[in-house]
This record gives structure tokens, C-alpha cells and sequence, in this order.
């Protein structure tokens, strides 16, 4: 007999649109999903929660204020990650409502890169979910010497100039890229996640 | 004739039934039941309300524990650190695993009886993936869970009779201790203090899952030991609570370790930073403080104080002590003093190389530091026991025969942190050290390099130590100790679990199991047969050390993962 149950995503007594930010993003959610009647759907259509899509602009997570897309030449070359999130420039949502879209920038020396990795870069610029495929932790270290993504929690570690393959640790996949472009000197997001990001339970 | 065909008939009817139910029906666990334990059963996370981790049979003794063979092993299906004990009731087996799951077995044959599991948020960061078993109370089994839900579920089926979110993982609050039960109350605490969360006791009804109470274990401004920190440091203060309390039921008072402050870095929160790394007495009816007792202030070292400390009755210095026994993390052995209220210090000593306390006051306990040993905000500083203390998370056993208090010890180690700024964010590491250096922070010497894991004996009458077994490398392995003269634990990283003399230390048996073993053994009886159960199941912290030893080591240990339920029994 196996039993399952769902998690109740919110603290039980908690009001769903607890901030102003909240509100815009899951009110706004919500009232289109009673509209359309679609339950948990409404969530993930929330504009703000939805995966990165063809043409979203980046911005850095850090960000405050106005969001300004980042361009080619703020992802540095000495071999340090900037993180980042998606951005509809039409709508003006930043997509941080859901942490499976965290990303993470390199600079890599596109002669280094691997096929599976320079296919979905722009001139050395790589995007790669900031989520490890392990428990779902993040990830925010690169050793620029040995030319590895490190995973605080559990040590799983990724070649990003092999596509984000996983070479040591426990997580059981490589880490999802997100393909790039480029408007001018704006990075664009070029099309999906290349795989599900996220944990692997 | 009649009669006797009818009775016939009868007994073929419910014969087949009979076979099945093997088992005779769940007996409710009451508050008198967990107060005094019968030995055939282990109803609670260390077996009594003391934390003794003791069980009294004595069928497997250290004359025969050479015949112990497996009874009957169960593959769980996950991955990372398995920790809980196999709790018995009359037959009626729960382990819990990573992920949310409990597995229910016939104790006796291991046929699984029913599972439940809790689905994870696809969003939810799991640090520490795993558990430390149920509470059982009444008919009912309570889960604590790693999106910070408390689950009660019905021992017999499995059916989640409700869900009670208990915190918001989103802001890094989660749960893997066994929730402890006691009048009434099923109580809980939250890990998190990585992730800036502000810890906290928390009781919930057995019946009906609303809160009765709440206590901080980080006060605000205004409160008593608010006066301890700065600002609004308090918001973010950590003092995470993630392992069972232990409980005296002549006062109603429950005594639960509360982690270490946060950020890392001391000079963020300049004060005492109270009730961080203290055992706190909390009275079971209202949450109210009673007392407490801080093992060292302002922390600077990640030494969580989480582990409750033991209620042993004995005498100390000539005199009768209700004590509160700690090993610490901070690598000293603390004798403390319960009462219906305050907690009084009696003495305290290190058990493992400790470099950190200048002195330790004789009346209060209170420790000074040496500052070359006492990390801050852009210095570099190296100290002993590391990062992970003397003895972390996996508890140490008492036995009333021997009279001797066994630690899983780490000895010899030491770690360095270069201390860095550091900003809150919601549910992001908040730590104050790069996660490089925590990943490389080991400092192995000479002494190190020859042993680090130890299991140690102590005579707490004396305060002097009987018996160190010595590991080459780790120990991350809980203790069982029994009337059969015998302690049992795993915790190496050659994934043996073993049978010790507990009057002497020596090794009487060891079993390679599938996996490193640092899951909390227990005993139990069934049919008059005595059994040893414990999971096999290496990862989390223990896993995260090795990549430490990995780190600095010329030879890399790749230690298994998997889950595996282990029961021993007697050769016949």
C-alpha cells in the first residue's frame, strides 16, 4: 500500500499575496487561473514563474531598480559567474518568481568549448542552470582553474566547457544549459532549458 | 455433534487470516508506555525519554554476539543519509529515509506493510537529505519533513490523517529530527540556520495538529537574552533546532540543543548571541523557559550544541546529581544540573584535542577564548576540534550496568575559515565564509593523520575515560548500548558495523554492510527472540567530510550510497 500526499505550498493560515511583490506575481497568477479554472496550471502560467522562453532578455539576479538586460560584455572573462535570471523585456517580468530559473553566466574560451557546449553559446558565453541536478541546491562556484561548477551542498562538480557534464559527485545528470544569442551585444535567450532543471529525486 | 461441526467450521474460516495476521493489534503508545519503556520495544528516538539509547535485553551478549547473523535486510530505494532508528512496537517496525518516507515492516520477517511518502516541492533545496525517524504516539506516527510539514499518519495503514505546515521552506526553514511526543504534544524544531533562519521549539496537538505553542530560540529585543544582539541581527540569528529533545517526566520539562548562531562570522553579531548553542528547558505544557545552560557564546566555529544533552541520576564529587550530560561539539564534555527549573553547571573537560577555551569558570561553566583561535570577519584563522566538533549530530549511549557514557568522537582535527562579509537574502546560504574554503577547511596534523574517529568510555563518576577504540580516518556513527554488556555502531567510512565490549572497548563482532552505516541502531524482541536493527545509508555530513579527507588526503574513499534496513539476530 503506498500512500502519497501533495505539500500544502503555503504556510497554513498565511495570506497567499503576502507582499506587494507577491501580489503582482501570484495574485495576478491566481486570478487568471480561477478565471481559466485551472488549478495549479494558474502557477505555472504565472508570467514571473514560467521557464526562461525564446527571446527573454537576462538580467543579474542581484539587480535592483529598473532591469537592465545584460549585454555580452558584462559576463566577465576572468573566469567569474554571474548570475542571473530571465526577463521578458515586452512585459517587463522578471522571471524570478521560481528558483528553477536561476542561471549562471561564464565566459569560456570558445576554442575550449566542447560541441555540446559552444552549440548553445555566443562568443564564449555560456547560460547554465544555477540548480544542481543532485537535491536542488545552488550553484555559484567556479574554479577557474581547473575549469569545474561546484555544488556547496554535496560536492557534485560540472564541466561547463562539456556542456555542463558532471564529473565528480552525486548528482545523477549534467547540468541543463539554456541556449543563448545575440541582439546587437544583448544576450537573448536563444530557446529552452536543454533539460528539465532541478533537483533528481 | 452439531455444536462441534460448527466450531470446525469456524476455525477453517478464520484460519487463513490467522496466518496472516501475524500480528497482534497495534497497542496505542501512552505517555506512561514512553516513560517507562518496556524492553522488548523501542518507542521513541533513543529508545527512552532519557536519550540513554539503551536497551535492557540481554539475550545477545558480548559472549555471544560472534553468532549474530542477518535476519532479514530491505533495500529502501533511496539515496544519501539514512539516520533513522527501526522503532518497535509490538511487532510493528518504522523507519523513515531521505525524501519523506516511512516504511512500515512486521519487525520479525521484514514484510513490508505500507509506505508513505511525502512528494518533495520540485523547488525545494534539500542541504541535509535525510531523517531521523518518527514520533509514535497514541495509534499514530508523526513525520517531520524537509519542506517543514508535520504529518500524522495512522501507525496501522499508513493514511495521512493531516498535514501541518509548520514553517516556509522557501525562507530555508526544514526538518529532519524525530518529533518528540509527550502530554499530549507532538514537539519539533527547525534545521536552517544556514540559510538565516531564526530557530524555534514548536508543539502541536497529538489529536488535531494546532500549534499549542511556540518558543524562539533566538529572542527579540525587549525579551530576556534579546539584550545578547545587535540590531535586527536577531531576525537571522539561526539557532536552528534539528534533533530530538530529551525529556524528564517528573517535571514536564524537555530539554532540546539548539545550534549555532549565524552568520558564521562572531564580530556580525558582537554579544553572548543566547540561546545559540545552549540546551534549553522548556516546560512541555506552555513552552515556557525554565532555564538554560549556554555552552559558549558568540559563536565563531559552527559548533551547533544540538544534540540534547543525556538525564542520567548519579553521583559526581561525592554528591547525588540529577545531571545533564553533553558531549560537545566544542570538543568539551559537559556535566550539567536539571532541576524544576534552571539548569546548574557541575563540571566540564575536553574529550578530544581542543584549542579554542582558555579556561572554563568553575561556578558558571562560561568559557574564555583564545583569539588566535577565534575566527572573524577577513581573518584567517585555524582551530580545534573542526568545524564538525568533537562529536556532531550522531548521539552518544549511556548504560545503567556499566555505569560508562559512550561518545562517537572525532579526535585530532581542525579546521581553517577565512572569514568574509556577508548579506541576508531569502532563502540563500547565509554563511560569511567562501564555500570553497568550507569545502577545503580541514587541517589534518601528524596526530590526524594517524586517527581521527574514536569511540570513548567514560566513567562520569570519576570523569575519567575507560576505553577509546581508534578509526583511521572518520566516525559518523550513532551508538546503541545493551544489557548484553555491548555497544553497537557504524560510522566508517569501510561501511562496517560493530559489536564492542562495553567494558572494555574490544571489537566481539563487525558485518560490512552495503553501504556506510551512520543510521541510529535499536534492539527489540519478538517472540522472545532479541533483534538489532539499523540502516545502512551513507551521505550527508558524513559524506561531506569525506570530500573534506578527499580534499587534503593522498587517497580518495568512495563510500556506496543506497539505503538498506539491516536486522541481526542469534545464529541458532
Amino acid at each position: 500500500m503506498n500512500r502519497t500526499d501533495s505539500p500544502p505550498e503555503r504556510l497554513a493560515g498565511e495570506p497567499p499575496c503576502a507582499t506587494r511583490r507577491d501580489t503582482l506575481r501570484f495574485c495576478a497568477g491566481a486570478l487568471v487561473g480561477m478565471a481559466a479554472g485551472l488549478g495549479q496550471t494558474a502557477i505555472a502560467a504565472e508570467p514571473a514563474r514560467a521557464r526562461p522562453q525564446p527571446g527573454d532578455r537576462l538580467v543579474a539576479a542581484d539587480a535592483e531598480g529598473t532591469p537592465t538586460p545584460l549585454r555580452l560584455a558584462d559576463v566577465s572573462a576572468e573566469g567569474k559567474p554571474l548570475m542571473a535570471v530571465p526577463f521578458d523585456a515586452a512585459t517587463g517580468t522578471v522571471r524570478d518568481g521560481s528558483r528553477l530559473n536561476k542561471l549562471l553566466l561564464l565566459r569560456l574560451d570558445p576554442a575550449a568549448m566542447e560541441p555540446s557546449a559552444s552549440k548553445h553559446a555566443i562568443e564564449g558565453v555560456i547560460a547554465f542552470s544555477a540548480v544542481c541536478t543532485h537535491q536542488g541546491c545552488n550553484i555559484t562556484e567556479f574554479n577557474a582553474e581547473k575549469g569545474l561548477l561546484l555544488c556547496f551542498c554535496h560536492f557534485s562538480q560540472f564541466r561547463p566547457a562539456a556542456g555542463g557534464e558532471r564529473v565528480a559527485g552525486p548528482a545523477p545528470r549534467r547540468l541543463p544549459m539554456l541556449p543563448l544569442k545575440l541582439d546587437g551585444d544583448v544576450l537573448v535567450v536563444a530557446d529552452g532549458f536543454t533539460s528539465r532543471p532541478g533537483a533528481t529525486l | 455433534m452439531k455444536t462441534r461441526k460448527t466450531w470446525i467450521t469456524a476455525l477453517l474460516a478464520v484460519a487463513p487470516l490467522a496466518a496472516q495476521a501475524a500480528l497482534p493489534a497495534y497497542a496505542p503508545v501512552t505517555d506512561a508506555r514512553l516513560a517507562t519503556p518496556e524492553s522488548r520495544n523501542w518507542l521513541s528516538y533513543r529508545g527512552n525519554y532519557a536519550g540513554w539509547g539503551y536497551s535492557p535485553l540481554k539475550q545477545i551478549t558480548s559472549d555471544n554476539v560472534g553468532k549474530l547473523t542477518l535476519a532479514w535486510s530491505y533495500a529502501t530505494g533511496m539515496k544519501e543519509g539514512h539516520q533513522s532508528p527501526p522503532m518497535v512496537n509490538n511487532g510493528y517496525m518504522y523507519i523513515t529515509t531521505p525524501n519523506n518516507q516511512v516504511i512500515a515492516f512486521e519487525a520479525a520477517t521484514g514484510k513490508e506493510l505500507w509506505r508513505y511518502q511525502k512528494s518533495i516541492p520540485e523547488e525545494l533545496m534539500q542541504l541535509h537529505p535525510t531523517n531521523r525517524g518518527v514520533a509514535l504516539y497514541g495509534d499514530r506516527l508523526y513525520l517531520a519533513t524537509t519542506d517543514a510539514n508535520l504529518v500524522a499518519l495512522d501507525a496501522k495503514t499508513g493514511e495521512a490523517l493531516w498535514v501541518k505546515a509548520v514553517a516556509d521552506w522557501r525562507k530555508g526553514y526544514y526538518m529532519t529530527l524525530a518529533p518528540l511526543a509527550a502530554k499530549g504534544k507532538i514537539m519539533v524544531g527547525s534545521s536552517g540556520g544556514e540559510y538565516g533562519i531564526r530557530g524555534f521549539v514548536a508543539a502541536f496537538d497529538a489529536e488535531t495538529g494546532e500549534e499549542a505553542w511556540r518558543t524562539y530560540t533566538i529572542p527579540a529585543p525587549g525579551e530576556p537574552g534579546g539584550e545578547t544582539w545587535p540590531g535586527d541581527t536577531y531576525k537571522h540569528g539561526g539557532g536552528s533546532v534539528w534533533i530530538t529533545g530529551n525529556y524528564d517526566p517528573d517535571t514536564g520539562i524537555a530539554y532540546w540543543g539548539v545550534g549555532n548562531a549565524g552568520p558564521w562570522m562572531p564580530d556580525t553579531r558582537a554579544g553572548d548571541n543566547l540561546y545559540a548553542n545552549s540546551t534549553l528547558a522548556l516546560d512541555v505544557d506552555t513552552g515556557k523557559l525554565k532555564g538554560y545552560h549556554q555552552y559558549h557564546h558568540n559563536d565563531a566555529w559552527d559548533w551547533d550544541e544540538v544534540s540534547a544533552p543525556l538525564l542520567i541520576d548519579l553521583e559526581h564529587g561525592g554528591r547525588k546529581v540529577k545531571s545533564l550530560v553533553h558531549a560537545g561539539r566544542n570538543g568539551y564534555l559537559w556535566m550539567l544540573e536539571r532541576s524544576n527549573g534552571p539548569i546548574g553547571f557541575v563540571d566540564a573537560w575536553p574529550y578530544v584535542t581542543q584549542n579554542v577555551f582558555k579556561s572554563v569558570d568553575k561556578k558558571t561553566g562560561r568559557p574564555t577564548y583564545d583569539p588566535a583561535h577565534t575566527p572573524g570577519t577577513d581573518k584567517t584563522v585555524s582551530f580545534c576540534p573542526s568545524l564538525w566538533g568533537g562529536k556532531d549530530w550522531p548521539p552518544e549511549a549511556y548504560n545503567p550496568q556499566t555505569g560508562l557514557l559512550y561518545i562517537p568522537a572525532n579526535n585530532n582535527l581542525c579546521s581553517e575559515l577565512t572569514g568574509e562579509p556577508t548579506k541576508y537574502s531569502e532563502g540563500e546560504l547565509y554563511i560569511g565564509v567562501a564555500l570553497d574554503n568550507i569545502l577545503t577547511n580541514v587541517r589534518m596534523g601528524d596526530a590526524a593523520r594517524k586517527h581521527v574517529g574514536e569511540v570513548q568510555a567514560w566513567n562520569l563518576k570519576t570523569g575519567k575515560k575507560v576505553w577509546t577504540h581508534t578509526y583511521a580516518e572518520m566516525n559518523w556513527g550513532p551508538l546503541l548500548t545493551t544489557g548484553g554488556n555491548l555497544v553497537f555502531g557504524g560510522g566508517t567510512n569501510d561501511r562496517k558495523f560493530r559489536a564492542f565490549d562495553a567494558s572494555t572497548g574490544k571489537v566481539l563482532w563487525e558485518y560490512p554492510a552495503s553501504s556506510g552505516v551512520i543510521g541510529v541502531p535499536s534492539s527489540f524482541e519478538v517472540d522472545g527472540e532479541q533483534y538489532i536493527a539499523v540502516q545502512a545509508g551513507w551521505g550527508v555530513d558524513a559524506q561531506r567530510m569525506q570530500g573534506a579527507f578527499d580534499a587534503v588526503l593522498p587517497h580518495k574513499t568512495v563510500v556506496p550510497q543506497g539505503g538498506t534496513v539491516m536486522v541481526f539476530k542469534l545464529a541458532r
